[in-house]
Order: C-alpha cells, then sequence, then structure tokens
C-alpha cells in the first residue's frame, strides 16, 4: 500500500520569494513605475517629441496641455526658451538614472569594502574605520558637495565621483553590522578550519549572505545620490546647462513659478515619483527578504 | 561613567582634528585658491600677489597649522568679499540658522512622535498607514521642491504667511516645516519600532494587570522608555539640519549661515566656506558627543561597550 500518507511538498524557497513578492504592493507599485521611467530614459530619442536643446523664442512658455490655452504639440508646454518640456522632462531621466547609478556603484564598493573589513577583522581594523564612519558623518555633504563642484566645475564626471565619494557612510554601517552577525558562524568557523583563503572567506562565505542587505542599501542610495545631484542642479553647481537635469529645470522655472506654477511641478513632481519608486523597492526587497517585521 | 567621558571625549578631539584637516585639504586641493580670490580676469602678477598675501605659497601643513591655530582662538582671516573678519560675519548670522533648526526640530518632533505613538499602539491602522506615506513620502520630496511647493501655496495662492526673510516669527514657519518635514520619518520610525517593542514588555503587562489607566501606561510607562533613543536622534538630526538648512535658506533668502555659505561658494569667498564647513562639522561633532554621553546615562548597558 505505497500512497496511504499523502505526500507532503514545502514549496521552494524561490517559490516563497516569488509570492512574497507577488503580495507586496509597495515593492509592485515601485517596480512599475521605475520600470518605466528607465524605459523612458532608454528609449528617449524615439520618445520625445522634438530636441531637447531646440530653443524657439516665439513659442516660450506654452503652458501644458491641461490649461485653457496649451495644445497637444507642445503637451507639457514649453520653456522660458522655448523647449519642449516632454522632451527635455525624457532625457532629463537619463541623468538622474546615470548620476544616481553611477555615485552608487562608486559609494557602494568603498562603503562595502570598509564595512566587511571591519565587521570581519574586528579590533583595530574596526576601529579606523568606526572613526572614518563618524568623521565621514560629521561633514555636511551638500556644503561639501557643493563647494568641491563649485571649485572643479560641474560636469556629470565630477558629479559623480564627489557624491560616490561622500555617500559610502551607510553602506559602511550596515556591512559592519552584517558582517559581525556572521562572522561567527559555524559554516564561516569550518571554512576556516578547512584552510581557505580569507578573501575566499569573504567572498564566498560572507559577501552572499550579506547581499540582501547591500542590496536594499543600494537602492536606497541610488535615491539618495539622485535627491543630492537635483539639489546641487538646483542650487546651479550641479549638472550645467542645457544639459535637461530635472533639478536644473526647477531652478530654471523658479523664477516663472508664480503665474505659471507648472515649469516646477512637473519636474518636481517626476523628481519625487522617481525616488518614491526605487525607495519602495528598496523598502520591498527588505520586507520580502526579511519578514520579520519593518522597523 | 567618567572613563566612558573621556574615552568619548579623545574620539571627538580625534574626529574634529581629522574633519578640520579634510575639510581644509578638500578645498586646497580642488583647485588654485589663489587664482579663484583673484578672479577670472587676473594676471599672473596678481595671482601671484594674492597667494603670498593669503600665505598659500607655503607647505600644506604649515598653512594648516597656521588656520587651525587661529580658528581655535576664533580667528578665521578676513573674508575677501566682506572686507570684514570671517567669524564676525558668521556670528552676526548664527541665530537665524539656530533658530530655523530649533524650530525645524520642533516641527519633526511634534508630528513624528504622536503619529508614531498612534501607529505603534494601533499597528496596520489607518493612522499607521498615514504615518507610513507620511514618512514615504518625506524621504521622497526634494527638499527645495518641497519649499518651493510650500511658497506656491501658502505665499502665493493663500497668501497667509511670508515666503522669504526671517524678519518675524511668522517668516520661520514654512522653512521649519520645510527642513523639518525630513527629519519626520526618522522620528516616526524610531519612536513606532520603540513603542511596539515596549508595549510588549513584560512591566506593560504588569501596569496594566494593576488596572492603571490605559493612558497613563501609554504615557508614563510606555512612552518614558522608548524616547530615550529619540532624544539623541534629535542631537544627531539637529546636527544634519544645520548643514541642510543651507538649500532651504536659499529658497527662501533667509540671511542665515547656510545662505551665506552659498553665497560664498558662489563667490569663491574661501576662507568663508571653511569656516562655514568647519563650524557646521564641528557642531555635529559637539552635537554627537553629548548624544553618546546622554545615551550612556540613561542608559548603563552601553558604558560597558
Amino acid at each position: 500500500m505505497p500512497h496511504l500518507i499523502p505526500e507532503i511538498t514545502y514549496p521552494s524557497p524561490r517559490r516563497i520569494l516569488m509570492r512574497r513578492t507577488r503580495a507586496h504592493k509597495g515593492f509592485l507599485i515601485g517596480a512599475a513605475v521605475l520600470l518605466m521611467i528607465s524605459a523612458t530614459a532608454l528609449l528617449a530619442p524615439a520618445l520625445a517629441p522634438f530636441d531637447p536643446y531646440h530653443q524657439d523664442l516665439s513659442r516660450r512658455m506654452i503652458p501644458p496641455v491641461w490649461h485653457a490655452t496649451g495644445g497637444w504639440e507642445h503637451p507639457l508646454g514649453t520653456d522660458n526658451l522655448g523647449r519642449d518640456y516632454l522632451s527635455r522632462l525624457v532625457y532629463g531621466a537619463r541623468i538622474s538614472l546615470l548620476i544616481g547609478g553611477a555615485a552608487m556603484l562608486i559609494s557602494g564598493i568603498i562603503g562595502t569594502t570598509l564595512g566587511v573589513a571591519a565587521g570581519y577583522f574586528g579590533g583595530r581594523v574596526d576601529m579606523v574605520v568606526g572613526f572614518l564612519i563618524t568623521a565621514r558623518l560629521s561633514m555636511p555633504v551638500v556644503l561639501v558637495a557643493l563647494a568641491v563642484v563649485a571649485l572643479v566645475g560641474g560636469s556629470l564626471n565630477v558629479i559623480i565621483w564627489v557624491l560616490g565619494l561622500l555617500i559610502w557612510d551607510r553602506f559602511a554601517v550596515v556591512m559592519r553590522a552584517s558582517t559581525q552577525q556572521l562572522r561567527g558562524m559555524d559554516y564561516v568557523n569550518a571554512a576556516k578550519v578547512i584552510g581557505c583563503s580569507t578573501l575566499r572567506i569573504l567572498g564566498s562565505e560572507i559577501l552572499p549572505n550579506v547581499l540582501n542587505n547591500l542590496i536594499v542599501v543600494a537602492t536606497l542610495e541610488i535615491a539618495h545620490a539622485i535627491l543630492l545631484e537635483a539639489a546641487l542642479s538646483f542650487l546651479g553647481m550641479g549638472v550645467q546647462p542645457p544639459l535637461p537635469s530635472w533639478g536644473l529645470m526647477v531652478a530654471e522655472g523658479k523664477e516663472f513659478m508664480f503665474f505659471s506654477p507648472w515649469v516646477i511641478v512637473i519636474p518636481g513632481t517626476v523628481l519625487s515619483l522617481l525616488v518614491l519608486a526605487i525607495n519602495l523597492i528598496g523598502d520591498g526587497i527588505r520586507d520580502i527578504t526579511a519578514p520579520e517585521g519593518r522597523a | 561613567m567618567l572613563a566612558y567621558t573621556l574615552k568619548r571625549l579623545l574620539v571627538a578631539a580625534l574626529v574634529a582634528a581629522t574633519v578640520s584637516f579634510m575639510s581644509f585639504l578638500l578645498l586646497k586641493l580642488t583647485g588654485d585658491p589663489a587664482a579663484a580670490l583673484a578672479g577670472e580676469s587676473a594676471t599672473e602678477s596678481q595671482i601671484a600677489f594674492v597667494r603670498e598675501q593669503y600665505g598659500l605659497d607655503k607647505p600644506l601643513l604649515v598653512q594648516y597649522a597656521h588656520w587651525i591655530a587661529r580658528a581655535l582662538q576664533g580667528d578665521f582671516g578676513e573674508s575677501p568679499y566682506f572686507k570684514q573678519p570671517v567669524s564676525a560675519i558668521i556670528g552676526g548670522r548664527l541665530g537665524v540658522t539656530l533658530t530655523l533648526g530649533g524650530c525645524a526640530l520642533v516641527f519633526a518632533v511634534a508630528l513624528a512622535i504622536p503619529l508614531g505613538v498612534l501607529a505603534a499602539v494601533r499597528p496596520n491602522s489607518w493612522i499607521d498607514r498615514l504615518a507610513l506615506t507620511i514618512s514615504v513620502l518625506g524621504q521622497a520630496m526634494p527638499s527645495f521642491f518641497f519649499g518651493l511647493a510650500l511658497i506656491i501655496v501658502f505665499g502665493v495662492m493663500l497668501r497667509t504667511l511670508p515666503i522669504s526673510g526671517s524678519d518675524t516669527w511668522r517668516h520661520f514657519i514654512l522653512p521649519a516645516i520645510a527642513l523639518g518635514y525630513y527629519a519626520t520619518p526618522a522620528f516616526m520610525r524610531l519612536t513606532r519600532s520603540g513603542m511596539i517593542e515596549v508595549l510588549a514588555s513584560d512591566y506593560i503587562r504588569t501596569a496594566r494587570a494593576k488596572g492603571l489607566r490605559p493612558a497613563s501606561v501609554l504615557f508614563k510607562h510606555a512612552l518614558r522608555n522608548a524616547i530615550i533613543p529619540v532624544v539623541s536622534l534629535a542631537a544627531v538630526q539637529f546636527g544634519f539640519m544645520l548643514g541642510g538648512s543651507l538649500v532651504i535658506e536659499t529658497v527662501f533668502a533667509i540671511n542665515g549661515v547656510g545662505f551665506l555659505g552659498y553665497q560664498s561658494i558662489a563667490r569663491s569667498d574661501l576662507p568663508m566656506v571653511q569656516a562655514i564647513v568647519l563650524m557646521v562639522s564641528m557642531f555635529y561633532v559637539v552635537l554627537t558627543f553629548f548624544a553618546d554621553l546622554l545615551n550612556a546615562f540613561l542608559d548603563p548597558r552601553i558604558r560597558v561597550h
């Protein structure tokens, strides 16, 4: 009688993750918005109805389509130089995503290296890294970034490097704490005992197990870098005109905002939406991979 | 406690020294300050003169030692733009920035703690969701955009509040909201998680079992314990706000240290920029030092580590 007891099958870990992902509304919304904005950035040349740099002074400050005087030719209107707002917005997505991603990579490499080293080796290394983190946190990010960009000049490269070198602190803090928890695990000790090199232990025992936390911090830092770039550009010391950065668009629209609020509301809203989407994804990944309750 | 205090003091002093050197170095290495000071149309000999005048031709460490020795006595040199001592100008603006930071902190705490407590008492209720929404939005909206949106709504559409300057207390309302809103999520999350943890503890069960009024349990027993980490977060956030107030002060044209910093960067007023970077950093170092002490005082377990 072989089949008396029904076979009990457990869902695979991947299955569980998929189920949690599908049930997490915030994550899904964030992912959808981010996908849309990324697709817009990639397909910018195809999607933008006009050249984002083309000025037409006879078509200045046309309001968007939902205004009485707006029209479908320029769905989001034009700016004070007669450039199509929708086209500038579409190309602006490239700048935000590029700077956010690149600055996150730089700060991620610095912060993860420092944090994992501090957490794994402890002792003096930990003290030095802890000291570096405190010193870094004491320096006002916006002020220092502004000053450096103003002195060096605001090219995309400079902004990426300045931001990348400034915002590694959260990577270091989180990676240090995560690594500390793993250091005493049996499988790490086992790897030590069978003679694995330190590099191998870090690479194949520690890193895969801190990856979830790393991804969460990485998404939050992309959002952080995007906000900082927008602030720098808004203050006139980030991305330089005529590049269509969303922060810069708000700055350029500022003097017209009393009569035409949409010139700042449109880029400001899109910027908030992008950051919101990325944050939702970050929070979502944390909930999905570690559902022990949100902090 | 004394050993702990001394240890923290040593670390704070080391951090202060490192940060001062870094902020000094950063602005030295990122360009020729003499050329920046002399202006765009300056000739070689004019630049050389400026370099000598400000001691920029000496070795870096000598320049740093010279600068920090005088800075410790409150002398940051003379601003080439104002033709006045840097410390006098900053001193005149400090009050405005501290007032703004203080108002922002009060706003953040007054919004975050009640919401955090309510969210913890009823997890997953509509109020918890509202608190979560506020905190998620607060992290997503760029501060300059939020500030401008406040100006459009309250200054232009409703015409209820002044939108620039710092003459009366009403001038501080909008900027304080714009600046404080960003600290709200951190306070709210910390209050919520702290309250949830405390409410599940044995002494709260005991207090309830004794038949104390729910409000008394909530505020006297639970909140008092949950609020300890919030106090030190407030110190840290205040430090961040002094740095972050640059954007808000610029948006609202408030004549504080942040706006001064922004203007000084724009006009290459190097002694001023260095002094402001140093001052904001030192504020942060001092604030976190006191926050650590306060934490250790309230929670003896920390002292041992």
